[in-house]
């Protein structure tokens, strides 16, 4: 009997072990490690976004340094380094050896992760496929610090099993980090070159170089200037859930609830404050940790209904045209671009901002679909094409107006690369994958509105790189036909055929006195 | 001597096309030439001659425009090619013309002509351009008629009599222009569209016994044939009599000898003979013959054809066509005059052309 009673305490401590390994496991897919290719993909991906990020956070121009090497079968060691500030001491093994921990997560600002799931992630699938620990280099440019590192997934705490301190002559900073996992290397396709290719485009002020099993390929900086920080913002309350509410109101030091609404969130001013009390029917003064079920659900229609001025838009931070343009210039081989960044807008009451940019003709290939490159708050999505409202608002323009051929309902075809940059400070994911943006309608509004602006600019350079087309293959027709045509009339007029040719050779250059009946195309009669 | 001169004019006709052209280049001015047009908008049965005309529409067609610039060039080499065959005294057929203008231009993928077709169009419109036959510029047709009957004629010094020539014939040269008549006894000439109709009358000695001359090609009388029917009647004044199957097709070879056609409307006066008849195969021979079993349906277009025919200005005032073209409607199927040797191996000879020469029994 004994031994088949499990105590409630075991059966807790049993649960609670569990808990961040299980939650690994069982969500490998969501996060990006359902297969080998996938998870080397993701590995690379949550290091370089997080070197970037810091980067920019402290204002350095990003030099970031990857190399993936095979070092057996399905096994890689993921090699990724940075010229960031570096993470001091302390905190360096919080940062990458627990999980959900992370300086993003309770504020709301743009920035490419906010889970902090991210390298810890990465980190615990090199630990679950290698059982080895990773290797973490970091200086804030005084002495470096070599961690080797295993997550301890009990307790969810970092397990050291070396620290070893270096000199640092050369003031280098930044963070190196080196892990081995099961993967599988293949360039075609949504792979690992082609996610640094669209990092390239997108941050052109970094240098990234790639040390691949099949060479080195550099992207290199296209410009010094980089974007403006974005500010950081507190909810507005047309886009808090619920929950969120809820859950803000227990964890807020404001005395009382009046304060809590006026600190806690954008937009909400003295008269606001007034109209949400009345239509609630709440006591201002309440404490927010004493709010009922019921008086939050009070709280939070009235804070839907009462009218409010739309959030500041501050706290986005566009890449800008020019900079579109630039990345796109420096990694794609084509003749024109044209980049369109809209003013921000709010969906449910938060702010977002949506970049559009085309590069057309040149190498790209003018028989096959356009190719479409997404990205949210500068990160390249991957996966989930089709269930991405980015696609479905390029799919759902009519570029035939604008001088492509297209299929309705798919993407347009010709030599067409479209870059599509959604920027917010809450990006509507459809899973914890982050590989696809929910189909709100107001952003696809948005992103329509900015491809039909530049399909507008791309239609005028189609239709003048037709018309020049026209003109030249037009010269080069009469080009060929003259030399025949002049001995043919030389045998006719016995005037020497030399001269005949050059008469009309100079036609053409200079054209004739009677030109409207050059360019009239129509065949001269009906017979 | 009459025919050096006649030469020195043609070769004076294209040389003042091709210095007009050199002097538009000279005023800096798209080269071009007038082509007259020849489409059935720009041409008009003339009622007191009965022939087709040509009307006075010409168009441009100029060098520096990409719709024209391959006629053009075309037009131009026919010209520098007659030319040639002119300073040399040569002759070539419409074949060999389109062999000597078919090459490449260079550093291209654009051959001046892709078929015979290009290079024959470029030779009927630069007769159009100098008002000179194609026979004057020493380009021949394929050659595709055979005469036989009571005549003697010279040609290129040689005399031959259309009665002593076997089995085959005289196979009528593409250029007619320098034939002499020497003795003629027939009374009028037979045109068929068929060769083997041509062979039962040849083999029946039908010219002998009727005194006539029988011509046959194969289809659409080619232009040397309708040369040679034209200077008989005229010079000649024989009577044309013509014999095709009863189809929409068969009634066109008919209306393009009497009346001339679209495409040559330009020359009709030198082709088209008003005065020929239509000797068979009629609506009313089928009757009295009773060829009916012998029908073979009508297609779409035989039908579309007929109903075009009927409408035509030459026809569409004429009563006796009128029932024609009704009848032949109304039986939907054409009757070929092969036909009739249902009626016995000689009678087309024996009986079916004698009877209706005799009673005069033709359509006009």
């Amino acid at each position: 009997m004994a031994d088949k009673l499990i105590g409630a305490k075991e059966l807790g401590k049993e649960l609670k072990e569990i808990s961040v390994a299980e939650f690994f496991e069982k969500n490998r897919h969501l996060l990006g490690y359902d297969n080998n290719t996938k998870a080397l993909l993701t590995v690379v991906k949550e290091c370089v976004d997080n070197s970037i990020d810091a980067c920019e956070e402290a204002g350095i121009l990003p030099d970031v340094n990857v190399s993936v090497k095979q070092v057996g079968e399905n096994r890689f060691l993921v090699k990724v380094e940075d010229n960031g500030p570096g993470i001091v001491e302390e905190k360096l093994p919080l940062a990458f050896g627990k999980l959900l921990y992370g300086s993003k997560f309770h504020r709301l600002r743009q920035a490419r992760g906010t889970q902090g799931i991210g390298v810890s992630g990465a980190i615990l699938y090199s630990q679950l496929t290698t059982g080895k620990p990773i290797k973490i280099t970091s200086s804030t440019g005084k002495g470096i610090i070599e961690l080797e590192l295993m997550i301890d997934v009990i307790k969810n705490q970092p397990n050291i099993i070396s620290s070893k301190k270096m000199k640092n002559p050369e003031k280098w900073h930044g963070i190196k980090i080196e892990m081995e996992l099961e993967g599988r290397y293949i360039e075609k396709g949504q792979t690992v070159p082609e996610y640094l290719k669209e990092t390239a485009i997108m941050n052109p002020y970094a240098k990234i170089v790639f040390n691949s099993p099949n060479g080195k390929i550099t992207f290199s900086r296209a410009t010094k200037e980089m974007p403006r920080l974005p500010k950081e913002i507190k909810p507005h309350p047309y886009g808090v859930e619920l929950g969120i509410l809820r859950r803000m109101a227990q964890m807020t030091k404001e005395k009382n609830i009046k304060k809590f609404l006026r600190k806690g969130f954008s937009r909400i001013g003295q008269t606001s404050v007034q109209q949400i009390f009345k239509l609630a029917k709440i006591d201002s003064n309440k404490k927010p940790m004493d709010l009922t079920h019921e008086d939050i659900v009070k709280l939070h229609k009235a804070m839907q209904t009462i009218k409010l001025v739309a959030p500041p838009t501050d706290c986005l931070s566009q890449l800008g045209e020019g900079l579109i343009e630039k990345g796109l210039k420096k990694e794609i081989d084509a003749e024109y671009f044209i980049a369109i960044s809209r003013p921000p807008s709010v969906y449910r009451g938060r702010p977002f901002a949506v970049e559009v940019g085309l590069s057309y003709g040149g190498n790209l290939n003018p028989h096959t679909k356009a190719k479409l490159f997404r990205f949210a708050n500068k990160v390249p999505l991957m996966y989930h094409k089709g269930d991405c409202a980015l696609t479905k608002s390029v799919q759902g323009v009519d570029w035939r107006r604008y001088g492509l051929q297209q299929s309705s309902g798919y993407l347009p075809i010709g030599p067409l690369a479209i870059l599509v940059h959604f920027i917010s400070v809450w990006v509507p994911f459809t899973s914890e994958g982050k590989q696809a943006i929910a189909s709100y309608p107001e952003i696809i509004k948005e992103v329509k509105l900015a491809l039909q602006d530049a399909g507008r600019k791309l239609r005028i350079y189609i239709s003048r790189r037709r018309k020049r087309h026209e003109i030249q293959m037009r010269q080069s027709l009469f080009e060929k036909y003259i030399p025949e045509v002049a001995i043919a009339l030389s045998k006719v007029s016995d005037v020497p055929h030399e001269k005949i040719k050059k008469g009309l050779e100079n036609l053409l250059k200079r054209g004739t006195k009677n030109e409207e009946n050059e360019k009239e195309a129509g065949s001269e009669e009906g017979s | 001597m009459k025919k050096m001169k006649k030469r020195q004019e043609a070769k004076k006709d294209l040389k003042e096309l091709g210095v007009k052209i050199v002097k538009d280049i000279d005023n800096e001015m798209n080269p071009s030439m007038d082509v007259p047009i020849r489409t059935l908008s720009n041409v008009f049965y003339d009622e007191k001659n009965k022939i087709i005309k040509l009307g006075n529409n010409t168009s441009k067609r100029y060098f520096f425009n990409v719709a024209h610039v391959r006629k053009f060039t075309q037009t131009a080499e026919v010209a520098a090619l007659a030319k040639q065959l002119l300073d040399v005294n040569k002759h070539m057929s419409l074949r060999e013309v389109y062999y000597a203008m078919r090459r490449t231009l260079p550093n291209s993928d654009i051959d001046i002509v892709d078929e015979q077709i290009e290079s024959n169009k470029a030779v009927e419109d630069l007769e159009l351009i100098t008002s000179l036959l194609r026979e004057q510029l020493h380009i021949n047709a394929n050659k595709l008629g055979t005469a036989a009957g009571r005549v003697v004629i010279k040609d290129k010094g040689d005399l031959i009599d259309w009665s002593k020539l076997g089995s085959g014939g005289w196979s009528i040269p593409s250029n007619v222009e320098d034939l002499e008549f020497k003795k003629v006894d027939a009374k009028f000439i037979i045109y068929m569209e068929k060769a083997a109709i041509w062979e039962r009358l040849h083999e029946d000695k039908l010219w002998d016994k009727m005194k006539c001359a029988i011509i046959a090609s194969q289809g659409q009388a080619t232009r040397g044939i309708r040369r040679l029917l034209k200077r008989m009647n005229e010079e000649l004044k024989l009577p044309v009599y013509v014999l095709t199957d009863f189809d929409p097709w068969g009634i066109y070879i008919y209306s393009v000898l009497k009346t001339g056609s679209i495409s040559l409307a330009h020359i009709s006066g030198r082709l088209a003979m008003p005065e020929a008849k239509f000797l068979g195969l009629s609506g009313d021979d089928i009757i009295k013959y009773d060829l009916k079993k012998h029908i073979i349906k009508f297609k779409e277009r035989d039908i579309k054809r007929l109903k075009e025919l009927s409408k035509y200005d030459w026809f569409k005032n004429k009563k006796d066509w009128k029932r024609q073209f009704k009848l032949m409607l109304d039986q939907r199927g054409k009757v070929e005059l092969d036909a009739l040797v249902s009626k016995g191996i000689t009678f087309i000879s024996d009986k079916y052309i004698p009877e209706k020469i005799e009673n005069k029994d033709f359509i006009d």
